[in-house]
This record gives C-alpha cells, structure tokens and sequence, in this order.
C-alpha cells in the first residue's frame, strides 16, 4: 500500500507528460500493476485476484499471444504469451541465448514476428515500422549501448524529442524565429532530463566518451525523452557493481513511478529482477517455462532447472543414456558425432514436457 | 521528491571524456574563413600583387569551395559517400545557361536574370536529386558510392546528345539531335557535345562569394537544427535511431536533395563563369575532386574542406611554371599533403605546436571552471 501512496504525490510530475493525459485520464486508479498471461485470462490466480480488485476496467498497455519467429528452419522464439499492467515493472529471464533479445526485437519490429499478435495499448501492431512502433509509445534500450556516439549528450536527447519539435526543414536551415523559440524549449527540456539523471554536467561532451555508467544512463534518457507508456529495458545493470545495481533498482522504480509507464526489462542479474519485478516469464530455447510472480519463480523446479542444471541422479541416467547411443553408433560403424545430437536432445525434451 | 534520481556524474568521472565540436565555434571559423579569403583576394588583385590568370579562377574558386561544403553535408553529416556531386553540378550549369538565355529579353538587369537561374537550378537539381535519391536510399556505402557515379556519367552523357534552342517566336526547342538546325531563324542554346556556345557571363567574384555565403549558412544551420541532428544521429547508430522514431529514408533523402540542390546553384554560377560550357567539365574526374576536398579538409569538417577546395583549385594554376610536369606535381603535392595531414605523429607535433602558443587562453579556462566550482 505503500506504493499506492507514492503514486498519489507523483500524479503532477511536471515533466512534460501534461500534455499525454490521454494515457491516464481513466487510470485514477493506480496502484500496483499486473501480470497476466493474455491465454490464462480465465484461470484464478494471484495476479487475476490483483486485477479484478484493483484494475477492472484497464486494459494492459501490452498484451502478447502466441508471438513466435523463425530464422529459416530454427525456431527462435514460440508461442510467448504475456500482459503487461500500465504500471508494472515485468522482467524477462533466462539463459544466454533463450530468445529475450530477439522477443524485443519482435516487439519493437527490427524483425517482423513469424506468428502470433503484439497488441499494444489496445491496438494490433501488425504492419508497423520501428519508426511507428516508437510514435505509438514503446522505447527501448540496446543490450550494446547504441548511442549517437560523435552528438553531445544534450544533443542525443534532443534528437528524441525530434517529435514534439515543432519546425520545418526551412525553418531549420534558416534559423527563423519559430526556430529559436522550438530549440530554447527543447533544450530547457533536455536539460530536465539531465538534471533528473543527475547529468547536467555532461551536457557538452561526446556520448560515445562517457564513462561506462554514464552512457547506460544516457541511453534510458533518451528512450524517456521519445515519451514512452513502455520502456524496454535490455540488460540495464549489464557491467554494473552491486552498489550501482542496487541504485539502478530504486532508480528504476522511481523511473516508472515519475514518468508513469510500464517497464519490461531483461536481465541477468536475479537479485535486480527480483527485488523489481512484479511479474517474470522464463525463456528457454525460446519457449516460455514458467511465468508468474518472483516468489513463484524462485520455487519453479523448472526454472532451477533451467539456470542450475538438473539434479545428480537425472544427470547420471542422462550421461548412461548418452553412453549407450555413442556404443551403438560405433557398433554400427559410422563414426558418430559426439557434439550434434546434443542440442537436438534438448529441444526434443522440451517438446515431450 | 528529490530533482535527482541519481548521484551527479562528477567532474573526475569526466576526465577522459571528450567535448563535442562547439556549433558557434565551428561557425565563426567557417565565415571567418571565407571573409578573410575574400578579402585577400580582392585586395592582392587590386594591388596587382595576384596575376590575370589566376584572377580568373576567382570565380571557379568559389564554387568548388560551395560545392565542398555541399558535398559534406553527405559525406561527412549524412555519412554516405557520393560520387556524383558533378552530375547535380551539371544539371544546375545547362539549367541556368537556358534561363539566362531564355531571359535575356525580358530582363536587362543581368544580376537579377543570375539570380532567376540560381533559384530555377537549385530546383532542378534537387528535383534530380530527389529522382536519384529515391530508388539509392536503401543502399549503403560503396553500393551507393557506385549508383552516385553512375548517375554523374548519365548526366554528362545525356548533356552530350542534348539540343536546345530558341525559335523567332522565343519558344523553347528541344530534341536529341540536330533538327534544331532545321528550323528557320532559330538560335542555338545547348549543341549536344559541344555544349552550350555564347554564354553571357554574369558570374562575378562577388556574387559567387555570397553563393558560397549562402551555402555556408544553410549547411551550417541545418547541421544545428533538428533535421542535422537526425541526419547525424541516423549516421551514428541508424538502429538506435529507428528506435527513437526517426524515419531513416526522409532524413537520407533530405540531406541528399538539400546538397544536390545546393550543387546546382554552384553549377549555375560556374556555368555563368565560361563563354562555352562543354558536357565534358562534369566528368567524373570533377567529381573525384571535390571529394578530395572534402577527404583533404577532413570529412565533416566544414571549414577544412574550404580551404582545401580553394588551395587545390589555385594549385594548377600557380604550377603551370612546370608545365608539362604540372599535373604529376599537383599528384605529388596531393599525396604529399594526405600523409601530412593523416598522420598522427604530424597532426600531435601540430597540435604540440599549438598549445605551445596559446598558454593564456588556457589558463583563462581553467579560471573559468575554478569560478564555477566555487
């Protein structure tokens, strides 16, 4: 409940979000976000209980079914489901290569999915470009940081508030007066942000000679600035210490509950998703193993399964099994490959469950 | 709340990182460049200190310094490299000779009929620009590079079969070979090969110097509005770009037509320079060089691309002394001054050197900072 108050002093951020009230005019509600497979939508659970309560008539800003993509024969990603509440700070875990990056990829349309619907904010994003993506209210991250590497900081921003600066072509190359007055409120704004982010000082320098920590900052700076209601976060405590990630939790939270938005992040580090996170889906090789709140997560045997390994015993009857094929494969023969039979193995039992 | 979701960045954490390029600074050099070449041209040719042949190059001086500066708006801000900047130069040249021509009865004043040209060139070569811009957009780097040529030899190939002309009436006439002639009592403007014959020159030393002044101006400002910083943005990281919502082949474009537009004023002008104009000008070996320029001054760097179009646009001139060697030394020179310029033990003698005479200016800065932290 605590958060509940929080969201009652932040209504009136005054950072240039008055004008999108569009987002909120029926979400006086506020209050903790939720979680909710789309599919499951009939199910009871915790996170429906939290849903009927509390947000009856909000829709979620993302709802994902059955998103999937191939890259010729290989399957990257299938049938990932999920909602994300207007308010909510959701995570997307699992091992190296499991399909999280590529899921952003979907959603942000760098690749168009090969099946299944992203709706966001009540609207199919079927046919969309990045560009239009962007307009429509979702910003991200990249898991390299990909900033306007030779522009200033404060340019980097100002190029993302691109949108709401209100000048021609002609007004740009003659410097009208129209001109002046769009760049003196554009910078009074870019310089908000910075004073936000506690960067006001790097205004002047290149991006791409920041120090580490700084360009992390700057990169969700400028994806802000685009004025979200979803921000894709892609590892942002990626090279971080733990005194800089648990400052990047708070900052985080304080990120959703400023700016109002919902945050999907990726990320590896289990303590940031778990402090953060209200709800989580685990990916392996591109299915989705397990979805639900952090607690849930913690106790999914399939999850520890998935990150740790499996147990002794399965381990040593899988390793005999291995043994037997290998036998077999010489009895007959044929010199088989002890590398390639892996990976199919594993896909192969994933299906079988 | 607190106004801060962060500790601030401190100054330590900044020591190894770099400021950005100062617009005004930038700009200030750049118009500082120009007057200062102006006014020393005008006054060593008024002192008689600069000879008759070169004070014909005064005028072609200009435009190459214009077109190096339109040239890196997309070689050096767009980041995409063009090989066809002649083609948008010649398309301005025959447009303005047909204006000029065109407009010879009804308008006496001639700067006015110049600067009717100027605006109609400037709006074919960008219509051509925006025709060959189009279907390239997608493409990246030498692919691009490839296409730009090959769209500056159809335009000088198509200028060599091109007839235009004026019948008794006044009427434009057109066509791809000689039946021009066959029409009674009209007048050849453009014949196919041999170019464009008895042209008014209205092109003056100090009409061209605000041409280039114009051109300064408009790429300097474009570069510090928002359409530049889209332009560079998409240059820096085209993804990153995409996802903050900026349509890459709109800002690829507008930089392509600005540029090319501004590439047909400078042909205007240097069109308006010659009593004859042959096709055979805007070869490709044109357009090579005003990518040296561009290269010799630094990609991106404006005002460097300034002083190399004009040092290496004199150059031929001040050696013709060697003759038959002339080009050979002008080859050298240009190497010659490539590894002088791109070497970095060179470039950190110079900027050693640099340091070495200014020591004031930076202590005046660093009592700037003292003040500030205090």
């Amino acid at each position: 409940m605590a958060d509940d108050k929080k969201y009652v002093e932040t209504t009136d951020t005054g950072h240039g979000y008055e004008n999108r009230q569009d987002i909120y005019y029926n979400d006086n509600v506020g209050g903790r976000a939720v979680f909710v497979d789309a599919k499951e939508h009939d199910q009871e659970s915790v996170t429906e209980t939290i849903l009927q309560e509390r947000d009856k008539d909000r829709s979620p800003i993302l709802e994902v079914k059955g998103l999937g993509i191939d890259f010729g024969g290989l399957t990257a990603v299938d049938d990932f489901s999920i909602a994300i509440g207007r308010r909510e700070i959701a995570g997307l875990i699992g091992p190296n290569g499991a399909g999280k990056t590529t899921i952003f990829n979907m959603l942000t349309k760098v690749y168009e999915p090969t099946r299944g619907d992203i709706i966001f904010n009540g609207k199919s994003t079927k046919g969309m470009s990045t560009v239009d993506i962007n307009r429509a209210g979702m910003a991200r991250t990249f898991q390299n940081i990909r900033l306007f590497d030779k522009l200033t900081v404060e340019e980097n921003i100002k190029t993302a508030l691109h949108h709401t600066t209100d000048y021609g072509l002609i007004d740009g190359m003659l410097h009208t007066p129209k001109y002046r007055r769009e760049e003196e409120r554009i910078h009074k704004e870019a310089m908000k942000y910075l004073k936000i982010f506690g960067m006001t000082k790097t205004a002047d320098y290149r991006a791409g000679s920041l120090p580490y920590g700084a360009q992390r900052r700057l990169e969700i700076m400028r994806a802000l600035a685009t004025k979200p209601r979803l921000l894709l976060l892609d590892e942002p405590a990626a090279g971080m210490n733990p005194s800089e990630t648990a400052e990047l939790m708070d900052t985080i939270r304080e990120i959703r509950d400023r700016f109002e938005i919902a945050i999907l992040l990726i990320e590896h580090d289990m303590s940031l998703v778990m402090n953060i996170c209200e709800g989580i889906a685990v990916l392996n090789y591109g299915r989705t193993i397990a979805k639900g709140g952090p607690a849930e997560i913690q106790s999914n045997p399939k999850v520890i399964e998935a990150y740790l390994g499996k147990s002794r015993g399965k381990m040593n009857e899988e390793e005999e099994e291995e043994k037997k094929d290998i036998e077999a494969a010489y009895k007959i023969g044929t010199v088989a490959s002890k590398v390639t039979p892996k990976p199919d193995e594993g896909h192969g039992k994933k299906e079988e469950k | 709340m607190a106004d801060r979701l962060l500790k601030s960045i401190s100054s330590r954490g900044l020591k190894n990182a770099v400021k950005g390029s100062e617009y005004r600074k930038e700009a200030l050099i750049s118009y500082g460049v120009l007057v200062v070449g102006y006014i020393l041209l005008q006054l060593g040719a008024a002192v008689g200190f600069i000879g008759h042949n070169l004070q014909g190059q005064f005028v072609p001086i200009c435009v190459y310094v214009s077109l190096a500066i339109s040239l890196n708006l997309v070689v050096g801000i767009s980041g995409e490299l063009s090989l066809g900047h002649a083609g948008f130069m010649a398309v301005g040249a025959f447009t303005g000779v047909v204006v000029t021509r065109v407009l010879e009865q009804s308008i006496e004043f001639g700067p006015a009929r110049l600067m009717i040209a100027l605006l109609v060139a400037a709006f074919a070569a960008a219509i051509a620009g925006f025709i060959i811009g189009i279907p390239i957009l997608g493409l990246r780097g030498d692919y691009l590079a490839i296409v730009t040529l090959a769209f500056g030899e159809i335009v000088r190939n198509f200028m060599n079969v091109l007839f235009f002309g004026l019948d008794e009436k006044g009427h434009l006439l057109f066509a791809f070979n000689h039946t021009i002639d066959g029409i009674e009592n009209s007048q050849r403007i453009i014949t196919g090969a041999i170019g464009a014959t008895g042209v008014t020159k209205l092109a003056t030393f100090t009409g061209a110097a605000i041409l280039t002044a114009f051109t300064l101006f408009v790429v300097l400002n474009l570069k510090n509005s928002k359409q530049g910083r889209a332009i560079m943005a998409i240059r820096d990281n085209r993804i990153a770009g995409e996802s903050i919502g900026l349509d890459v082949k709109k800002y690829k474009l507008m930089a392509f037509v600005v540029s090319a537009s501004l590439a047909g004023m400078a042909g205007c002008m240097f069109g308006q320079n010659y009593s004859t104009l042959a096709p055979v000008k805007f070869n490709f070996n044109t357009s090579v060089l005003i990518l040296v320029f561009v290269v010799l001054g630094g990609i991106g760097n404006i005002w460097g691309g300034m002083i190399a179009a004009a040092l290496l646009t004199v150059l031929p001139e001040a050696l013709r002394q060697f003759a038959d060697y002339r080009m050979l030394t002008y080859a050298i020179v240009l190497i010659l001054v490539m590894i002088g310029t791109y070497n970095p033990a060179f470039r950190a003698r110079i900027t050693a050197f640099v340091e070495k005479i200014k020591p004031k200016k930076k202590d005046k800065g660093k009592e700037k900072t003292g003040k500030e932290a205090a």
